[in-house]
């Protein structure tokens, strides 16, 4: 370890920074290889080919994969729906309470942050009865878990938006786009939201991300996803599934390299 | 509250707030406070931090509810109109420029809530942005202009809509110095060139000396003086407005018969039905002279500390008889920690309060 000079924290040298880079990279990358290297083999004839990865990127495979495309249809669509009660529910009710209840603050972080430390196996236990009244109220459709996973999601849109609220002014935004005559929807829509951008984006994007990965609620609560049709794809063939599954992993880092994106661009500039 | 481009500016509206009571939990910030700002007058709300002078600002603004009192612009009560109904300009300590808009989409920011159509607006903004001389940046954002580019892009916004009031809380707190200063200046040019009517917040008795027609000082939630900077400067109605508006030295003094007697010395007095028997006698630095040991009513002290101003030297003394007294002297009398100096009071009228 060095000190950089003039600086009041000491950094790691380029060698540590390296070494620190490859330790942590190596134990990501041992086991996505070895999936990758799984994919490609032959089976027991040995040697490798990149048949069933053709296979899969040209929608080529047979009716008994079908399951996979409805799951990641669900998947989507549920993706879609957590993102909207993510935004609908959860935003508006951080900028009430940044601006005119900031006593509640606390409370809120606390009910956002709780579901982060309940095991999903635990919510479904309390979830199963919530569910049996919903599915005789509005039908047992896909979409319908997106309640749950809204709550599921809560924890990481909660601190995305939450850093962005702390990051701006918001109260004197507020009262200065007020002075200038707007009213409260303008004030949210054309001065608040654009300044939220990259919290929101945050947001929507981890949501994705926690969403194409859950499978417990789904599984319990008897409902496809793409996990669930992983585990059942897999029963057949274990090559195609562990395929959708790095794809399903290539999406949420590319979704988390548009977040580390999105937040170093401001108006006018990139950083 | 749509205007349209063919609208007169609506400048130079009263304002009365009348009676205005504000409470927080545990705090009355507003105490019954009464002001009349005749149309295109400037004045300043001057006083110490939690004294209520924003607070007022923004019961005035609409941004608190006032709890009793009534406040009229132009004749009208707006006590129950909302902000963004009540036709201001306002102008934020804080830089409040929207950081996604351009320079020239923030002052057309106000514009386009009053639908006003696109070419006016623009035209009407890059007028504005000229008026306060940043008509070349208008294609900037907020964090590329510095703290006095910002405060003035927000003057420019704040009176593109050519508002009944304007009000200013506190703009130049966080610049530095020397573009205070000049901004203060500019302020008061642009609001003398359209005649707004303007409230003024601040903390600095400089700054509200400066530019204010009149200046009200504010004290625990009231207004403890109102009238024109010479007038509190020369006359200041009580202890707490001599003190927080200029310097005074507090000495005490015992009014008999229309003048007060500070140490032996008999002074006349700035009001003589202020106070009587025993005061605090409120002398200002100028008043008190530096003279050599063997004029009449000299005092003996020691120098403590002297600070060189510019045009003239402010020197603290140490008197025999253990009091403490501030002297504003021409900065060419020579004067240095320890030195032993003599004092006289000039003998100008004083301010008092009682003991």
């Amino acid at each position: 370890m060095t000190g950089m000079p003039g600086a009041g924290v000491p950094v790691p040298s380029r060698g540590a920074r390296w070494a620190i880079l490859g330790v942590v990279g190596g134990a990501f990358a041992v086991p996505l290889v070895a999936m990758l290297e799984f994919t490609l083999r032959r089976g027991l004839e040995g040697g490798y080919d990149v048949s069933r990865w053709v296979a899969v990127l040209t929608g080529s495979l047979g009716p008994e994969y079908r399951v996979l495309g409805t799951a990641i249809g669900n998947s989507l669509v549920l993706a879609a729906a957590t993102i909207v009660i993510v935004l609908v529910l959860l935003v508006p009710t951080m900028i009430v309470v940044h601006l005119r209840l900031p006593r509640l603050r606390r409370v809120l972080e606390f009910v956002c942050l709780l579901p982060i430390s309940i095991p999903a196996i635990v919510l479904v236990v309390g979830l199963a009865p919530v569910y049996g009244v919903i599915a005789r109220a509005a039908g047992s459709g896909v979409w319908s878990l997106a309640f749950a996973y809204g709550i599921l999601v809560l924890p990481f849109a909660y601190r995305a938006v939450q850093s962005n609220l702390d990051a701006i002014d918001v109260a004197t935004l507020t009262e200065a786009a007020r002075s200038l005559g707007a009213s409260w929807p303008v004030v949210i829509g054309r001065v608040l939201l654009p300044n939220l951008r990259p919290g929101l984006l945050a947001g929507a994007f981890i949501s994705v991300a926690v969403v194409l990965g859950e499978f417990t609620i789904a599984s319990l609560l008897n409902r496809q996803n793409l996990q669930t049709a992983l585990v059942i794809v897999q029963k057949d063939d274990p090559f195609i599934a562990v395929i959708v599954a790095l794809l399903a992993l290539l999406l949420a880092l590319a979704l988390l390299l548009v977040i580390g994106r999105l937040g170093r661009i401001r108006p006018g500039r990139t950083s | 509250m749509t205007a349209t481009p063919a609208a007169p500016a609506r400048i130079s509206a009263t304002v009365s707030l009348r009676g205005v009571v504000k409470r927080f939990p545990g705090l009355t910030a507003l105490d019954g406070v009464s002001l009349d700002l005749a149309p295109g007058e400037f004045v300043a709300l001057l006083g110490p931090s939690g004294c209520g002078k924003t607070t007022a600002l923004r019961v005035l603004a609409g941004l608190e509810a006032a709890d009793e009192g009534s406040i009229l612009i132009d004749g009208d009560d707006v006590i129950g109109t909302p902000t963004n109904k009540r036709d201001i300009g306002m102008v934020f300590q804080s830089y409040s420029l929207f950081p996604h808009l351009t320079t020239i989409e923030n002052v057309e920011f106000g514009l386009r809530m009053r639908r006003v159509p696109a070419a006016d607006r623009r035209s009407r903004a890059a007028e504005a942005l000229e008026l306060v001389g940043l008509d070349h940046h208008a294609g900037r954002y907020a964090h590329q202009l510095s703290g006095g580019q910002q405060q003035r892009v927000a003057l420019a916004r704040a009176l593109v809509t050519r508002p009944r009031v304007l009000l200013l809380d506190e703009p130049l707190s966080a610049l530095d110095a020397k573009v205070r200063v000049q901004l203060r200046d500019e302020i008061r040019r642009i609001q003398t060139e359209l005649g707004i009517t303007t409230l003024f917040v601040t903390h600095d008795q400089e700054e509200a000396l400066a530019v204010a027609d009149r200046v009200a000082v504010m004290r625990d939630g009231r207004i403890e003086q109102i009238g024109s900077p010479e007038e509190l400067y020369a006359r200041p109605a009580s202890a707490f407005v001599a003190d927080f508006v200029g310097l005074s030295n507090r000495m005490p003094g015992c009014v008999v018969d229309d003048v007060v007697l500070i140490a032996g010395q008999p002074l006349p007095l700035l009001d003589p039905d202020s106070a009587s028997g025993d005061v605090h006698a409120l002398v200002r630095p100028e008043d008190v002279e530096l003279v050599d040991a063997h004029e009449a009513g000299a005092h003996a002290g020691r120098v403590l500390t002297t600070s060189f101003l510019g045009a003239f030297r402010r020197t603290r003394i140490l008197l025999d008889g253990g009091a403490e007294i501030i002297v504003q002297h021409a900065a060419g009398a020579a004067c240095h920690p320890g030195d032993r100096v003599h004092v006289r009071l000039t003998g100008r009228p004083v301010a008092v309060a009682p003991r």
